[in-house]
C-alpha cells in the first residue's frame, strides 16, 4: 500500500495543486453558478432557496433573444473581419526571413502586456468628439463639426476587431508557416498563376488555421462586455452586458446564472468542434 | 544516346548562382540534348540542385544566360515554363486525392473535362496504379507517391523533365526498381530527363551523360564508361566508384613513357602530356590494381597484406604501404588470395592507370627513393 503510494507520490505532487486550484475556482463556482439559476430571485439580491425553472423560461423572452442574435452577429462580424485582416499579417509573418519572424511575432503579442481596458481607454481617447481624430481633422479643415464616431455600433465592431485580433493571427500563423515551400513550388511548377495557387492550395491547407483562428476569436468575443460600454456607451445590450446587469443592477441572479449556462454550453459546442478539426487535421 | 541528333535542349551560359557572397554555381557552361537522360552528380551543396532549381525557374540566375530550345528564359515564370519537376519529398497536394494531384496541370491550362479524364487514366495506367484514383497521397506508400508525382509532371508533356533526387527516400530495392522503370519510362516517351543525385551508383545506371559537379564547377560531363575509365579530375575519380590514389613525381620522360615516383616506390607507366617535375596524381580502381609476391617489371611498389574482407560477389584485399597509405584491391573469388601480412608488389596494367596532372604543380621531394626506370625496379 504505501509502495503503491510511493510510486504514485510524483504524481500526485505535480497536478495536485493544478487539481485543488481547478476544483476549488472552476468547478466549485460553476456548480454554484448552476444551482443558482435553478434558484428564485430575491427581491434584494441573492437568492430564495425555492427550486424554479423560471429563468430559463425568462430566457425566451423575445428581448434576449434578440440580444442573443445581436450577439452573435456582432461576434460574427468580428470573427469574419479579424480573418480578413489577419490572414494577410499572418502570411507576411509565415513567409518573414527566420530573424525578423520573432520580432513580428512579438509585436503581435506586445499588447498582451497591457490591460486590455486601458487599451480600449486609449481608442476612446482617440475617437470621441473631444477626441484626438476629431481634433486633427477639424484642424485640418477636412471637416467643420466634430464626427460621431464613439458610442456607435461600429466603435464597438472596431474595439472587438482590436482587441482580439492577435487571437485571429496567431492560429493561422501557425497554420500558413506550416505549409511545404515545396507544395507551393510544385503548384507553380504544373502552371498555376499565383492566385490560383493560394485558392487551391495555400486557403485550403490553411482551413484548420482559418477555423482554430475562428472559434479562438469567436468564444471570447461573446463574453467581452467592458468593450461594448467602454466603446458602444451601453447602448447596444450585449450577452456579456445582459449577463453582468443581472448580477450587479437588475437582481436577477437566477436569471444571469442561466444566461451564463448558456454562453457556457456554446462555447463548449465551439470547442468540441474545435477539438475534432484539429483530430482530423492530425489524421491527414 | 536515345537520338542521335544534336538539338540542344536546354542551354546555360556562363551561369553563376549567389547567395550574398556565397558562390554556389560558378560559370556554368551545360548544353543538355533533346532526349537525353542527362544526371547532375555530385555531394551535397555542390549546386546541383540550385542548377535544377534555376531551370524550373524557382531560383534567378545571379549572371549568364538558360535557354530552353534556344529562347532565353530569364524573363519566364516557373509555370510559363515548358518543363515540370519531381520534387524530392514528392510535394504532393495533401488535400486531394490521386486524381486531382495528377490532373492539376490540365486544370490549370484549362484543358477540357473529358480529355483531362483521359489523359489521367493514360498516366494512371502508365506508372501502373490504376483503381488508386481516389486514394489520398497519406494513404499510399513512398513508391506510390514517387509515381503520382511522376505522373503528375508528365501528363503536362513538358519539354523537360526536372528530377530532384526523386529516389532517396526509398528503401534500397525499391530505389533499384524505380531507377529501372525510370529509365524505360524515359527510353519510351523521349523527354528529355535531367535528374539530380549524389548516389554515383543511380548515375552510372540511368544516365546516358552524367554531369559531375563539385563546390559550383562543373568538374567533368560525360559517358557514365568515360567518366568512370577515364575521369578528368582527382574529385571524379575519387567520388565516382572506389578509387586508390596516388600523389608521385615525373622523374623522368622519355618517348611515350614517364618514371614516376611515389611516397611508396616507383613506377614507368605509359603516359603523353606530362613534363619532368611535375607532380602528378595516379588513379587506380581496386579492380585494376593487381598484387603479386613476385617482382613485376616496371614496378617497385611494396606492401604488407593487412586484411581481407568478403563482401558478396568480390573480395577486398587491404594492403598497406611502406607509408602507411592503405589500398582497396578487388579480385574474383576464384583467385587466391595471398595469406596476411605478406610482402607483395603493386602493379596494374598499361592503360588502367589515370594519370591526372595536379593543379598546383610542385617540387615533390622523394629522390632518395628513386631507382632507375629502365630497369623496371626489381632487385
Amino acid at each position: 500500500m504505501i509502495k503503491k503510494l510511493g510510486k504514485k507520490l510524483p504524481t500526485i505532487v505535480m497536478i495536485g495543486p493544478t487539481f485543488f486550484w481547478l476544483i476549488l475556482f472552476v468547478l466549485i463556482p460553476l456548480c454554484y453558478v448552476i444551482g443558482i439559476s435553478f434558484l428564485t430571485k430575491n427581491a434584494y439580491g441573492g437568492v430564495d432557496g425555492i427550486l424554479s425553472l423560471q429563468s430559463y423560461k425568462d430566457l425566451f423572452q423575445s428581448e434576449y433573444l434578440k440580444i442573443f442574435t445581436g450577439s452573435l452577429w456582432l461576434s460574427l462580424q468580428t470573427t469574419i473581419l479579424c480573418l480578413i485582416i489577419g490572414y494577410p499579417f499572418a502570411y507576411l509573418i509565415a513567409k518573414a526571413p527566420a530573424n525578423r519572424k520573432k520580432y513580428m511575432v512579438l509585436m503581435i503579442m506586445l499588447p498582451f502586456w497591457i490591460n486590455s481596458i486601458i487599451r480600449i481607454y486609449g481608442w476612446n481617447t482617440l475617437l470621441r468628439t473631444e477626441g484626438v481624430i476629431n481634433h486633427l481633422l477639424i484642424a485640418l479643415g477636412i471637416i467643420s463639426k466634430p464626427l460621431e464616431m464613439l458610442y456607435t455600433d461600429g466603435a464597438v465592431l472596431l474595439g472587438m476587431v482590436y482587441d482580439l485580433l492577435p487571437f485571429t493571427i496567431l492560429p493561422l500563423y501557425t497554420s500558413i508557416e506550416k505549409i511545404d515551400t515545396s507544395l507551393l513550388e510544385a503548384a507553380r511548377d504544373l502552371g498555376a498563376t499565383k492566385r490560383s495557387t493560394f485558392m487551391k492550395i495555400i486557403l485550403p491547407l490553411t482551413m484548420p488555421g482559418i477555423f482554430a483562428g475562428s472559434i479562438q476569436t469567436f468564444i471570447p468575443s461573446l463574453g467581452l462586455f467592458y468593450i461594448s460600454e467602454m466603446m458602444g456607451g451601453g447602448k447596444t445590450m450585449y450577452i456579456g452586458n445582459l449577463i453582468k446587469n443581472q448580477f450587479l443592477s437588475a437582481r436577477n441572479w437566477p436569471l444571469g446564472a442561466a444566461l451564463s449556462i448558456i454562453l457556457i454550453i456554446i462555447t463548449l459546442i465551439l470547442m468540441k468542434l474545435y477539438t475534432r478539426v484539429g483530430s482530423l487535421e492530425d489524421m491527414a | 544516346m536515345a537520338k542521335m541528333q544534336d538539338k540542344v535542349m536546354i542551354r546555360l551560359r556562363d551561369v553563376d548562382k549567389c547567395y550574398g557572397t556565397n558562390k554556389v554555381v560558378k560559370s556554368l557552361n551545360l548544353d543538355i540534348r533533346e532526349g537525353e537522360f542527362l544526371t547532375l552528380l555530385g555531394p551535397s551543396g555542390c549546386g546541383k540542385t540550385t542548377t535544377l532549381r534555376m531551370i524550373a525557374g524557382f531560383e534567378e540566375v545571379t549572371e549568364g544566360q538558360i535557354f530552353l530550345e534556344g529562347e532565353n528564359v530569364e524573363d519566364k515564370k516557373p509555370n510559363q515554363r515548358d518543363v515540370n519537376t519531381v520534387f524530392q519529398n514528392y510535394a504532393l497536394f495533401p488535400h486531394m486525392n490521386v486524381e486531382d494531384n495528377i490532373a492539376f496541370g490540365l486544370v490549370e491550362k484549362k484543358v477540357k473535362k473529358p480529355e483531362i479524364k483521359r489523359r489521367v487514366g493514360e498516366m494512371l495506367k502508365m506508372v501502373q496504379l490504376e483503381g488508386m484514383e481516389k486514394r489520398l497521397p497519406a494513404q499510399m506508400s513512398g513508391g506510390q507517391k514517387q509515381r503520382v508525382a511522376i505522373a503528375r509532371a508528365l501528363i503536362n508533356r513538358p519539354k523537360v523533365l526536372l528530377l530532384d533526387e526523386p529516389l532517396g527516400a526509398l528503401d534500397l530495392k525499391l530505389r533499384k526498381q524505380m531507377q529501372f522503370e525510370l529509365k524505360h519510362l524515359q527510353k519510351k516517351l523521349g523527354i528529355t530527363f535531367i535528374y539530380v543525385t549524389h548516389d554515383q551508383e543511380e548515375a552510372l545506371t540511368m544516365s546516358d551523360r552524367i554531369a559531375v559537379m563539385n563546390q559550383g564547377i562543373l568538374e567533368q560531363i560525360g559517358a557514365p564508361e568515360e567518366i568512370y575509365n577515364r575521369p578528368a579530375t582527382k574529385f571524379v575519380a575519387d567520388f565516382i566508384g572506389e578509387t586508390n590514389i596516388f600523389e608521385a613525381y615525373v622523374e623522368e620522360v622519355m618517348d611515350g613513357r614517364i618514371g614516376i615516383s611515389l611516397e611508396a616506390g616507383t613506377a614507368a607507366v605509359k603516359a603523353a602530356g606530362f613534363h619532368k617535375e611535375e607532380m602528378v596524381y595516379i588513379c587506380v580502381r581496386p579492380e585494376n590494381l593487381k598484387i603479386s609476391a613476385e617482382p613485376v617489371i616496371d614496378f617497385n611498389i611494396r606492401g604488407k597484406v593487412k586484411e581481407h574482407v568478403f563482401i558478396g560477389s568480390v573480395n577486398k584485399t587491404i594492403v598497406e604501404l611502406v607509408n602507411g597509405q592503405e589500398l582497396k584491391i578487388t579480385t574474383q573469388p576464384d583467385v587466391e588470395l595471398l595469406s596476411m601480412g605478406s610482402e607483395v608488389n603493386l602493379f596494374w596494367n598499361e592503360g588502367k592507370g589515370i594519370l591526372l596532372h595536379t593543379k598546383e604543380e610542385q617540387i615533390y621531394n622523394l629522390i632518395e627513393n628513386t631507382v632507375k626506370i629502365e630497369g623496371g625496379g626489381d632487385d
